[in-house]
């Protein structure tokens, strides 16, 4: 069995993110970029597949800008054998990266591919949903456990009610949750190999994807600041406050 | 417990200016060395905090192109000012009198931090392997004594020392030389200084605690090129100290405060000072309007040529401000850290090539001007020991008369921890609320650090004694842990009419200034997993 899983890059979750001042986008110059962090998840358990033996091939790939190969290094880091990085400059918005993915598994022809439920920087939660429709696969989105069965993938889904166990036949896209695994670390001897397993490098263009974003960015703001909260002395101001100014009961 | 190990010809420990400097020359020297960087942030650049106005001579040694390499050097300094603060008034310093060491117009205002990134490049492009996120936290040594190299953290241990599922154990890196390079108060430097006495027959150490916050600011305030400076208020005549405010490049100014770590009074709170620093009318018309983006905080050397400790030992070399090779009357340590870089690189390759002992440094160092220059500023700061006026007043008879050649060299007389007194006889300080506009609290600047320790690892700062900060530290001095630390990591709680201490170490910045203040040298800093700690931008 193969598994592709996709990788993005997206600016580390502990930088405090700044909107430009023109409202065109946020501030990424001279920012700290990590892997999107449930993607790291989807690494994870590719991984562990293959280390139970399961999986053949572990492929990594992203869809980014040049600096973006720094991320599929670092899933070669964790464990991935090779890496693809497809180079695509500007917003690549979820329609486009899918696109690109069908491509791509069209090439590779993997049984499983693996991504995070969504990334951090957009938050769309489209990409993987996407793909299984384009590719016309079964899909097992928000996991947060998968068994890999003789055809099949019994996987738990984490979702409003609780959890949902679903089995899917493979080939199918699953969608990793942060509870999936904990993350290796990636060692020094492992990122010493990984500068040495092969990353392939082509462009959006090559595989005939057009980038063009289908939706116009209007304007990027940072949210309206909160309010001071105040202290109400007893029930009755309270409820009194939440009637007459919040007006919300 | 067996480690891999990984061998090289030079280790290189911390990814700043000196360790940067001596990477690149080692691989312009010899590009056969193998020579690898570890460097504790996320990544070069991410602990890197500074002013900065920078002087390029180590750079115009170290790469004389870099004018055309792109490197983020750009803003020339065009004017300057200093002030001396009142509470309210404030008195302009007239440039010409001020000594040459504290002219800049040739130099450049810069983010270190960005400089570093590009340092960092540059390194990568000839070859040297950098490792960020991963802290160098243990010193090996060969069975004589000497050193053989650094070992990594472990990684993946919960707070109660247990290996988790995660668990990678740490590296052993080995080197025919290990540089240290680790900044000031280094944590592996400090246990060298220690172990081989490199600070005998030498003046204490002496630091400061310095704060940077990046705002932008409304155009009509901004003059890009402008470096100002200011001492006076609000530190008393008795506190060493003064601001910086430089105007880079996009309508920012760096804006930052520097206290002596020898304060005196245990209810002096740095961090407080700094924000009340930006209420002087001199200062507020400055950012008024404007926003800040940046905050951070990070302790720095001011001993200079007295406790300068010796930077050679067997098999190892300690360089930039983990040994203190800040210029203090410039208020610049950065092209010194990069000479001294430059000078173990020098060594380190003759040493490879030719064996010639590690001790040939000294004699290379005492021919640079990085030695020139810190016997010439050498009297400086123990002469504010006596209060800021005569102070300037000797500085200047020091510094504009005789150019740092007076026949006699000043002594520093204690070490900062020494220097508290009982919280009982020095005033209590009120400082204003912050508004949230033009000063802030530490939460809400600490957050701007983008701070993270992995939850559930073992707290990095060791209490020697457990039991001292409540049973002496706040009886005798108000635990002043409260008020030095400017990222609000010591609490001291009352739960149920017994007080607690508490160490909230994920908010910690890396500064280090608990670690040299603590009157009873109890607080230990030791490296946490890696990729911890701030993530500066271009700090």
């Amino acid at each position: 069995m193969k598994i592709l899983v996709a990788v993005k890059r997206v600016i580390d979750y502990n930088v405090q993110i700044r909107v430009k001042e023109d409202g065109s986008g946020v501030v990424t110059d001279n920012v700290k970029m990590s892997t999107n962090p449930p993607d790291d998840n989807a690494i994870e358990e590719a991984v562990k597949i293959k280390e139970s033996g399961k999986a053949s091939e572990v492929v990594a790939v992203s869809v980014g800008e040049e600096k973006a190969q720094e991320t599929v290094r670092k899933a070669l880091a964790v464990g991935a054998d090779r890496g693809i990085l497809v180079k695509a400059d500007g917003i690549i918005e979820p329609l486009a990266v899918s696109k690109i993915l069908q491509k791509v598994v069209e090439k590779e022809k993997p049984d499983l591919v693996f991504m995070g439920k969504q990334a951090i920087d957009d938050d769309c939660n489209q990409t993987g949903q996407m793909l299984a429709a384009l590719l016309n696969w079964p899909q097992a989105t928000f996991a947060s456990k998968i068994e890999v069965k003789d055809k099949s993938l019994e996987v738990t889904r984490e979702i409003d009610e609780g959890l949902e166990t679903i089995e899917v036949n493979v080939p199918a896209i699953v969608t990793c949750d942060l509870r999936l695994n904990e993350p290796r670390y990636a060692s020094l001897p492992n990122i010493m190999k990984a500068k040495k397993k092969p990353i392939e490098q082509i462009t959006a263009s090559d595989l005939g994807v057009d980038t063009k974003p289908r939706i116009e960015q209007i304007k990027v703001e940072e949210p309206p600041k909160r309010k001071a909260g105040i202290k109400v002395a007893s029930v009755e101001e309270l409820v009194q406050k939440l009637k007459n100014e919040a007006k919300v009961i | 417990m067996s480690r891999e190990t990984m061998e090289y010809d030079v280790v290189i420990v911390g990814g700043g200016p000196s360790g940067l400097s001596t990477a690149i020359k080692l691989k312009q020297l010899n590009s056969n060395l193998n020579v690898c960087l570890l460097e504790k942030a996320s990544e070069i650049g991410a602990h890197i905090l500074s002013g900065n106005v920078f002087e390029t001579r180590a750079l115009d040694e170290l790469i004389p192109d870099w004018k055309n390499l792109n490197s983020p050097i750009k803003t020339k300094v065009t004017k300057e000012k200093f002030l001396f603060l009142g509470k309210t008034k404030s008195i302009s310093w007239p440039t010409w009198l001020l000594p040459a060491v504290q002219q800049n117009h040739k130099n450049y205002i810069i983010s270190l931090a960005n400089l570093c990134r590009w340092l960092g490049e540059q390194a990568e492009a000839l070859g040297v392997e950098i490792f960020p996120g991963f802290p160098a936290s243990e010193i090996l040594y060969n069975n004589d004594g000497s050193i053989k190299g650094v070992a990594t953290q472990d990684m993946g241990i919960d707070r109660e020392g247990n290996k988790k599922d995660s668990f990678e154990p740490g590296i052993e890196l080995l080197g025919k030389v290990t540089v240290f390079a680790e900044g000031c108060r280094g944590h592996l430097g400090k246990q060298l200084i220690k172990k081989f006495e490199l600070d005998k027959d030498k003046d204490p150490q002496q630091y400061g605690i310095g704060f940077k916050e990046i705002w932008e600011i409304d155009e009509k305030n901004h003059e890009e090129g402008l470096v100002m400076h200011t001492a006076g208020w609000p530190l008393d005549n008795n506190t060493y100290g003064g601001s910086f405010i430089y105007h880079a490049g996009n309508k920012q100014v760096f804006l930052g405060y520097v206290i002596g770590l020898d304060y005196k009074n245990p209810h002096l709170s740095p961090f407080d000072e700094f924000q009340r620093f930006k209420t002087h009318p001199a200062i507020k018309k400055i950012i008024e309007g404007g926003k800040r983006i940046s905050y951070g905080a990070r302790a720095l050397i001011e001993g200079g040529f007295q406790s300068l400790p010796r930077m050679y030992m067997p098999g190892a070399l300690l360089i930039g401000c983990d040994a203190g090779t800040l210029n203090m009357p410039k208020i610049k340590g950065s092209h010194t850290a990069m000479k001294s870089g430059i000078i173990a690189a020098e060594t380190i390759n003759e040493h490879i090539k030719d064996n010639k002992k590690l001790s040939v440094f000294e004699e290379k160092l005492k021919n640079s001007w990085l030695y020139k220059e810190l016997y010439e500023a050498r009297n400086v700061k123990p002469s504010f020991s006596w209060g800021l006026i005569l102070g300037i007043i000797f500085t200047g008879i020091d510094q504009i008369l005789f150019r740092g050649r007076m026949p006699f060299t000043l002594k520093h007389k204690h070490a900062d921890h020494e220097t508290l007194k009982l919280a009982n006889e020095m005033p209590k300080i009120e400082y204003p609320k912050p508004d949230n506009v033009i000063t802030f609290d530490k939460t809400s600047s600490v957050y701007l650090t983008g701070t993270n320790h992995a939850d559930n690892q073992p707290v990095h700062l060791q209490l020697k004694d457990p039991n001292l900060p409540i049973n002496y530290t706040l009886e005798k001095f108000d635990e002043p842990a409260q008020r030095y630390c400017p990222a609000g990591v010591y609490e001291v709680l009352r739960e149920d009419n017994v007080n607690k201490f508490v160490i909230n170490s994920q908010n910690c910045i890396h500064c280090k200034t608990c670690d040299i203040k603590e009157p009873s040298q109890n607080i230990n800093w030791v490296t946490p997993e890696g990729g911890g700690g701030p993530k500066y931008g271009n700090m």
